[in-house]
């Protein structure tokens, strides 16, 4: 009898959960209130963000973004439109940042005369950047911001 | 003249066929004796706007996109490649078809091409480049010879759309508004000499001046 009433007590209790969850509009940032098992309309695709001014890193070993629009740049076995730019010895005509050293160097430590081929592939770890409010916020703080919190006014 | 034929019926192929240029000759010389001269000239008339008209017709059909991708080595390979470009997909559906960018639009230099491009029906009809890998291994040698000929007319057919005097820099990204003042604009570099690859799939690009 007990067992019973238990296991009435559990459905009703499960059936109130499940209510309570189909009721509840799930909220995220990212999907907004569309229900799990539907999908939502895509959002629009945002501009590039194509100032082709350097940004800030976040800490010191974030690869740089890419400042500018790369549409239609192939990067594959026959060619690199990124280093028609950014090339070490196409740096003079372009004015545009060389390519840091560290991608010469193989997996071994050893620099190579140019780039290594496990650095080919730029978009890996580069990534251009567009123009939107981040649907979910962020509360990075930089080193420097906590350096100088711990300690106003000291040298860093 | 008809007697000649008939003198000697042993007579070799050649000389039988100098006689009949002879005897030709003779009849396109000889004045008209039953039409006109006003007839004849506008018989001319008549026959030359009906063989111009009919010639130029056909010179446009093959200047079409629907000709160039009726084969099946444009269809397959260079137009697919296109359809994803600025140049086929954009904003404001103002697109390039392959004779915008590959025939020149004066009509002397047009004729030079389809000239040369008689060459194209000839390794159509032998299957040069019949399938991809065919293709894929003569890509280089095609697109240098579009390179040079972009580099040797000075890139006339971007120009014939993108003019350097209509090109407003303030509307550029500040990284095209730089490059074209400092290289287009004192006529340091030409169009193609940038912009390879955009229209099309780039070949191995090892030792094309520009690219690593």
């Amino acid at each position: 009898m007990i067992r019973k009433i238990a296991l009435a007590l559990l459905a009703a209790a499960i059936a109130a959960g499940t209510g309570a969850l189909a009721e509840e509009p799930l909220y995220s940032a990212l999907r907004g209130s569309i229900p799990l098992n539907d999908e939502g309309a895509a959002d629009p695709m945002m501009p590039t963000r194509n100032t082709a001014e350097r940004e800030a890193r976040n800490y010191p070993e974030q690869p740089p973004v890419i400042p500018h629009s790369i549409d239609g740049y192939q990067i594959d076995i026959n060619g690199n439109k990124c280093l028609s730019c950014h090339a070490r010895a196409r740096t003079a005509e372009s004015q545009a940042p060389m390519v840091s050293i560290t991608h010469f160097m193989d997996r071994d430590g050893q620099f190579l005369a140019s780039i290594s081929p496990r650095r080919f592939f730029c978009t890996e770890c580069h990534v251009p950047q567009s123009v939107v409010t981040p649907p979910v916020s962020n509360d990075f703080t930089d080193i420097d911001t906590l350096l100088s919190r711990a300690n106003p006014g000291r040298r860093r | 003249m008809t007697t000649t034929d008939k003198q000697d019926p042993r007579q070799g192929f050649l000389p039988r066929v100098w006689n009949f240029t002879l005897e030709l000759l003779d009849v396109l010389l000889r004045p008209s004796s039953i039409f006109g001269l006003g007839i004849l000239v506008l018989a001319g008339f008549a026959a030359g706007v009906i063989f111009w008209g009919g010639f130029n017709t056909a010179l446009e059909l093959t200047n079409t996109e629907k000709f160039c991708t009726s084969c099946h080595e444009m269809r397959d390979n260079v137009f697919a490649e296109l359809k994803s470009t600025i140049h086929f997909t954009n904003r404001s559906g103002v697109r390039a078809s392959c004779p915008d960018c590959h025939v020149p639009h004066n009509w002397t230099d047009k004729i030079a091409r389809k000239m040369q491009a008689s060459k194209e029906v000839w390794g159509h009809l032998f299957g040069s480049i019949d399938n991809r890998d065919k293709f894929l291994d003569k890509r280089l040698e095609l697109a240098e010879h579009e390179w040079a000929r972009f580099k040797a007319n000075d890139s006339l057919e971007c120009r014939n759309c993108h003019s350097a005097q209509s090109m407003d820099i303030t509307k550029q990204s500040p990284r095209a508004a730089a490059a074209h003042e400092r290289y287009l604009f004192p006529g340091e570099k030409t169009c193609i000499d940038c912009h390879k690859g955009i229209a099309h799939h780039l070949p191995d690009m090892r030792g094309v001046p520009g690219w690593q």
